[in-house]
């Protein structure tokens, strides 16, 4: 039986005597569509760190397809951070950043070749015309499909998203999604997304991940966004699991 | 004209020549990583941490260079060291590191009998104590930066998102700590030509001159390299003419063409 694409078992991270991640265990196979979902300070970005290797379990093991994301091999996950990190005063062009995610380096040079491979990942996400766009001149919509590019050139297995949303207007978010739904579909990949946008999460995930330090849920939207597990992890939800409406992404 | 050219005949003219193109090629070849990564301070406080290695120098009465050298790279190793354990921000790292270095220097000077001139020449840079072994030393860091080419990448890289480049399997931390050396090693063979006081202009001036006037990483770099050796043999031959001091005629070279570049850039 192959190993899962991601697999967290008792996972818990301590900053000091704090407990960000409090004995976290769940599995996702490839074709899933993992929404990460919890308030502010949940400890959502700290399990993408662990799964990049970027951040040490103090307890329990994080894998991907078996190995630990430190060792699991080169192109095999694909990343894409908030944007709101971004450097804007960076000095780059579109089309270097998604050459970047080809050789985990800054492009001195593009060769023909690269440039090919850019270019094709552009127009996946429907942004060939922002190849030689500087990035400061980019809008976060624009932004975050220059960074989608970039993750998906090496076609991962596994993507891992925080928040891509945010600071993109709705219509930019929808066709987000979607692209997401596309390679997650066409490569039967694994998408693991960082949100805040339980809209989002409801219709386009085939699994949500409710954090609240510890796991508070985790399975099909439908049973994890259930009113009472939102109220646990957020501890009141107003008017929001209204707003959970219309047909789910299939 | 000719009464230049003759100048230039002299050995310690050349040598000064050589050394300040060299050591401003150096500079703002790292100065792109340091403006860039918004470490300005780290420079002032490495050049500043080289006086305490200098004045260690004129007390052991040893040549202060090689003092300098492994003074202000421990300082350096210990800036990174401190700052990468997560408790302390990296300007009070350095500010830190900075005082202590500055206090040991004035110490060490008034322990030192006779100081005040050989301390003057190296706050301020002479270009009459520019000696061969020097220019050896610049040429050695030269050797070793061309060497280190390949490394411009991943250092631009970390540069535009430490964390995308750590998730790319890029050893950052590793990486830092090469960079902090080569700084250290750069600012403390910079120090007769510009000066303690001045050389952390050497590795910011040219690279923010160079990004007023690009839009992309690499040109960045080429052009604040050869800003950096352009303004630093033009800085040298007009303080020769004007018989004032190499490091702040430099400085001034390099000012007025970044705020032609501020003016003019689109």
């Amino acid at each position: 039986m192959p190993a899962p694409a991601v697999s967290v078992s008792d996972l818990t991270v301590r900053f000091g005597d704090h407990r960000v991640l409090d004995d976290i265990t769940f599995e996702a196979h490839q074709g899933d569509f993992v929404a990460v979902v919890g308030p502010n300070g949940a400890g959502k970005t700290t399990l993408l760190k662990v799964l990049l290797g970027l951040a040490s379990p103090d307890n329990g093991i994080a894998r991907i397809f078996g190995k630990p994301p430190r060792e699991s091999d080169s192109g095999v996950v694909g990343y894409v951070p908030q944007i709101k990190t971004l450097d804007r005063s960076f000095p780059a062009q579109s089309i270097e950043l998604v050459v970047s995610g080809l050789y985990e380096h800054w492009p001195f040079s593009l060769s023909e070749e690269d440039r090919e491979r850019a270019l094709d990942a552009l127009r996946h996400v429907d942004a060939e015309d922002l190849a030689e766009r500087a990035l400061s001149r980019l809008s976060g919509g624009e932004l975050q499909r220059v960074y989608l590019a970039r993750s998906l050139i090496r076609t991962p297995r596994v993507v891992i998203l925080d928040e891509p949303a945010t600071g993109i207007d709705v219509v930019g978010s929808t066709d987000l999604y979607e692209l997401l739904d596309d390679y997650q579909e066409t490569h039967q990949a694994t998408v693991l997304m960082v949100t805040h946008d339980w809209n989002a999460a409801y219709h386009h995930a085939t699994h949500v991940l409710l954090l609240d330090g510890r796991q508070v849920g985790y399975g099909p939207p439908e049973t994890a966004l259930k009113e009472e597990c939102l109220r646990e992890a957020f501890g009141h939800i107003g008017h929001a699991h209204a707003m959970m409406i219309g047909d789910r992404h299939e | 004209m000719s009464e230049l050219l003759d100048a230039f005949q002299l050995a310690f003219m050349q040598r000064a020549m050589v050394a300040s193109i060299v050591v401003g090629a150096l500079a703002s070849y790292f100065g792109v990583f340091v403006v860039q990564r918004r470490l300005s301070f780290l420079g002032v406080g490495l050049s500043h941490a080289a006086f305490g290695g200098v004045a260690l120098g004129l007390l052991l009465q040893v040549d202060p260079m090689w003092v300098a050298l492994p003074f202000t790279v421990v300082v350096a190793l210990g800036i990174n060291v401190v700052t990468h354990r997560g408790d302390i921000a990296g300007d009070t790292a350095i500010g830190i590191f900075f005082a202590v270095a500055i206090a040991l220097g004035v110490v060490f000077l008034a322990l030192t009998p006779r100081y005040t001139a050989d301390a003057f020449a190296y706050l301020f840079g002479s270009i009459l104590a520019v000696k061969t072994s020097d220019v050896w030393l610049v040429g050695g860091i030269a050797a070793i930066t061309l060497l280190l080419l390949p490394m411009w990448g991943r250092w631009a890289y970390a540069s535009f998102d430490r964390d995308l480049a750590r998730a790319g399997r890029v050893p950052v931390q590793r990486d830092d700590l090469l960079l902090s050396v080569l700084l250290a090693v750069t600012i403390v063979a910079s120090v007769k030509i510009a000066g303690i006081i001045l050389v952390a202009a050497f590795l910011v001036i040219p690279a923010a001159t160079a990004r007023l006037l690009t839009s992309r990483f690499r040109s960045m770099t080429i052009l604040s390299v050869s800003i950096g050796s352009f303004t630093a043999a033009g800085g040298l031959v007009l303080s020769y003419v004007f018989d004032i001091p190499s490091g702040a005629t430099i400085v001034l070279f390099q000012a007025v063409l970044f705020f032609l570049a501020f003016v003019f850039h689109r």
